[in-house]
């Protein structure tokens, strides 16, 4: 076991863990699909990134960013459902990622690669990994409360509107993260399929939230290892492991 | 005689929703401690008389709570599923976690078997209650932390008329011990007679308000639900 691969595992855990507890929330939201599409936003991003030498975090996170402030405002002004909305801009984004993005990096842009990480991929991913998860403990009674009544939430005077851009942004924070990972096709599945599988267990939220984190973290990591052993590329390894996790949560299903 | 200053001052709200006007210039002060019914056909306004009192909507017109009101409000719509993994006691958690104050909303509510509450309910999903149920644990949640005003969308909904008796019967109870004003949106006219001190009819506009008795005349029945009332009731028999 190489130190490299040592850090592969740490940092894929970590954004296993992270993309795990947000997906405990998208999940109850019914944001599954928006977060497997909006995934893909990211491959355009990447792509510029790559074409200015930039790191490629940045430029997935703006066109991320960008997809979703394009998104809310379409939504206010055009009161197109945001399904539709979803639908067509991520798809389009998609298309162009592939357009833009330079050929030999294609295959990684669009499946993840997990095996070039450095050190400072770590010191990247950590403290926002982190940040993402206390923003969520901190806003996670409104954003509970707003999915069963958004006009229950507001009238205990919470900013609900304000609090789900927060969220999104923390959504895409995680997805920018993730790509190293999974890549922009399957990353939606490592937000989405932990908390699927951790709702099948667990009876109560907070149970369900810090199993999700867990099962995210498994996911990864296990993903990883397997990959490792056997020469295939992580990230469709750690999106198999989940998927493998979930058959089994569906034995204990309450 | 002087009367109380009112605990709720409305003038000529209107509200504009997409281009449609849905509230007409409504004025009408509201005394503490009344049980106000809203009714009206659908469509009427009534849940956005709601929200607007609540500021959740853009309004014109002037909406002046009293002073210390603290207002709660159980809206219509609600989406839990079965698959929400939220306990009733992390619904509660939400507002207290002090247990002494959750079992008093509860026992207000009627649910007063500590055996069953401890061992069956507090710790069972949302989405695994029936709706009568949820109904109750909505306004336990409602009155936990001790609001003084509750506004109340359409409890009945959903609830067969046995379990809608008793949904009145626990606000009457609730009104009996505490100190609230309830502002309740009902469809059913024989529940407005029997436990409304006034009642508001809308339909955009506001048609009557008063004692259930006399602002309910035959004329404004007429411009709230047409010719055919709830007390004309034909039966065709073959």
């Amino acid at each position: 076991m190489s130190s490299p691969f040592i850090l592969q595992l740490i940092i894929g855990g970590i954004i296993g863990i992270g993309a795990g507890y947000i997906g405990a929330f998208m999940i109850i939201r019914r944001m599954a699909l928006v977060g497997d599409a909006l995934s893909h936003v990211a491959l355009p991003g990447l792509a510029v990134a790559l074409l200015f030498n930039v790191n490629p975090f940045l430029g997935a996170f703006l066109a991320l960013f960008i997809a979703i402030v394009g998104i809310w405002i379409l939504e206010k002004k055009t009161n197109l459902p945001s399904e539709t909305l979803v639908g067509i801009f991520f798809t389009t984004a998609l298309a162009l990622g592939i357009l833009l993005t330079p050929e030999p990096e294609l295959l990684e842009a669009l499946f993840g690669n997990i095996g070039n990480v450095g050190q400072f991929d770590l010191y990247v991913t950590l403290p926002i990994v982190a940040l993402i998860i206390i923003t969520l403990i901190l806003i996670s009674k409104p954003l509970t409360l707003s999915t069963i009544s958004k006009d229950l939430t507001r009238s205990l005077r919470v900013p609900v509107n304000a609090i789900n851009f927060l969220f999104l942004l923390l959504v895409a924070a995680i997805v920018a993260l993730g790509i190293k990972v999974t890549g922009t096709l399957l990353m939606g599945a490592l937000v989405i399929i932990p908390a699927a599988a951790a709702r099948n267990v667990a009876l109560n939220f907070s149970r369900y939230s810090f199993l999700s984190a867990f099962l995210g973290g498994i996911a990864a990591t296990s993903g990883i290892v397997i990959a490792h052993q056997y020469s295939f590329a992580p990230g469709p390894l750690v999106v198999l492991s989940g998927g493998v996790l979930f058959l089994v949560s569906l034995l204990f299903k309450q | 005689m002087e009367s109380a200053p009112p605990i709720l001052k409305v003038d000529n709200l209107s509200v504009t929703l997409d281009g449609q006007q849905i509230l007409n210039e409504v004025s009408f002060d509201l005394n503490r401690d009344d049980t106000v019914a809203i009714v009206g056909p659908n469509g009427a306004g009534k849940s956005v008389l709601f929200r607007a009192l609540l500021g959740l909507i853009p309004y014109t017109g002037t909406v002046t709570w009293a002073k210390d009101v603290k207002i709660n409000y159980i809206p219509q719509r609600f989406t839990i599923d079965k698959d929400f993994p939220l306990t009733v006691k992390e619904f509660f958690y939400f507002k207290t976690k002090n247990h002494k104050t959750i079992f008093s909303a509860l026992r207000s509510v009627g649910i007063t078997d500590e055996h069953h509450i401890n061992h069956h309910l507090i710790n069972k999903r949302l989405g695994w209650l029936s709706v009568g149920q949820i109904q109750r644990i909505l306004i336990a949640w409602a009155i936990v932390d001790q609001p003084n005003v509750i506004l109340f969308d359409e409890p009945t909904a959903g609830i067969d008329v046995g379990g809608e008796e008793t949904i009145y019967h626990l606000i009457k109870k609730l009104k009996d011990e505490k100190d609230l004003t309830i502002l309740i949106i009902s469809h059913d006219l024989n529940v407005v007679y029997k436990y409304a001190t006034s009642v508001l009819c809308l339909n955009k506009d506001l048609i009557c308000f008063g004692a259930p008795a006399d602002a309910l005349d035959p004329s404004s029945l007429k411009a709230l639900y047409g010719e055919v009332t709830f007390f004309t009731h034909h039966h065709q028999h073959k």
